[in-house]
């Protein structure tokens, strides 16, 4: 195993205009009962063949917080996928 | 000899030629600076132009945070030298930690683009200093994630030492908390803004000429400091 999955989330005291719009649009779906929707992102890290597992989750960590999320506006979580996820499509 | 003034360019960078000619307008000598080169060529200031810095990836102004200049621009901005952000210029000093805060979608997710009034708060910074305070100005406005979001402490805080530079009047075009339209660091060197001074700089082509002030501003400040 050699990827790593970042995912990165605003802040549930950020608003998200995205996810409003998202939301509004579902009872045409006829999805009325969902009450609310946030968009974030998911980033997935592939290390090299090898990478000892506490390295990868150190360095994800680190890229994480300086890059791939904004500690002002986002919170952000790391994991190493289990098994049972699919390998990402080529 | 009068001041240079640098402006950086940025892949997908918009604005930079407007921001030349706006410095050349109000007397000052625009100087190229490129992304990828960190060598400030003695300039006595800097702008960071508005634009798409690396197509806006990940976020607005996080991958331009890295590159070769914005090392040498944020020591040097940690060391009094002027430095204005507009639009994602602003956005990329947010993302450089040089201002708080950060620059969001717009509330109501439109693209906005519009002459936009405002009115001027601290005068004290080196890009506001031909102003006085409370002045109502109009320029141009126009960006998709220029809503300025803060914690309430940082917010307080801004207002509190008299950091807001510029607020949004008649309308607050993205949202932004408390109608946060640009804001200072607290030694007032550097100053982020969403509306578009530069735009505004001729008759011609703005609604306005009021956006002259901020380049003359920091002429003003330079010869003063330089004294």
């Amino acid at each position: 195993m050699t990827r790593v999955v970042v995912d990165v989330m605003l802040k549930p005291e950020i608003l998200d205009p995205q996810g409003e719009a998202v939301v509004n649009a579902l009872p045409r779906l006829g999805a009325g009962q969902v009450a609310s929707v946030r968009i974030g992102k998911r980033i997935e890290l592939e290390f090299t063949e090898g990478t000892d597992e506490k390295v990868m989750r150190e360095q994800a960590t680190e890229i994480a917080d300086k890059l791939l999320a904004n500690p002002v506006i986002e919170d952000f979580t790391v994991r190493l996928p289990d098994a049972s996820e699919a390998e990402p499509t080529a | 000899m009068s001041p240079r003034i640098g402006v950086v360019t940025f892949p997908g960078s918009l604005d930079d030629v407007d921001a030349a000619r706006a410095v050349r307008l109000a007397g000052a000598t625009p100087v190229s600076l490129w992304h990828d080169d960190s060598a400030l060529r003695g300039v006595n200031a800097v702008i960071l132009p508005g634009g798409f810095s690396y197509g806006d990836y990940l976020r607005c102004g996080a991958i331009a945070r890295f590159s070769a200049v914005m090392e040498t621009v944020v020591d040097a901005a940690r060391g009094g030298l002027p430095v204005l952000g507009i639009c994602n210029g602003f956005q990329i000093l947010c993302e450089s930690h040089l201002l708080p805060g950060a620059l969001t979608r717009n509330r109501e997710l439109h693209f906005r683009n519009r002459d936009q009034a405002l009115e001027i708060g601290n005068t004290g910074t080196a890009w506001t200093g031909a102003f006085t305070p409370g002045q109502r100005i109009v320029v141009p406005v126009k960006n998709g994630e220029g809503c300025f979001v803060a914690d309430t402490a940082t917010l307080d805080a801004l207002e509190a030492e008299n950091r807001v530079v510029a607020r949004y009047v008649e309308g607050n075009p993205n949202g932004s908390q408390r109608d946060i339209a640009g804001i200072c660091n607290e030694a007032g060197n550097v100053v982020g803004m969403m509306p578009h001074p530069e735009h505004a700089v001729e008759r011609l082509t703005g609604p306005s000429t009021d956006g002259l002030g901020v380049f003359t501003s920091v002429l003003a400040h330079l010869g003063a400091t330089t004294v």
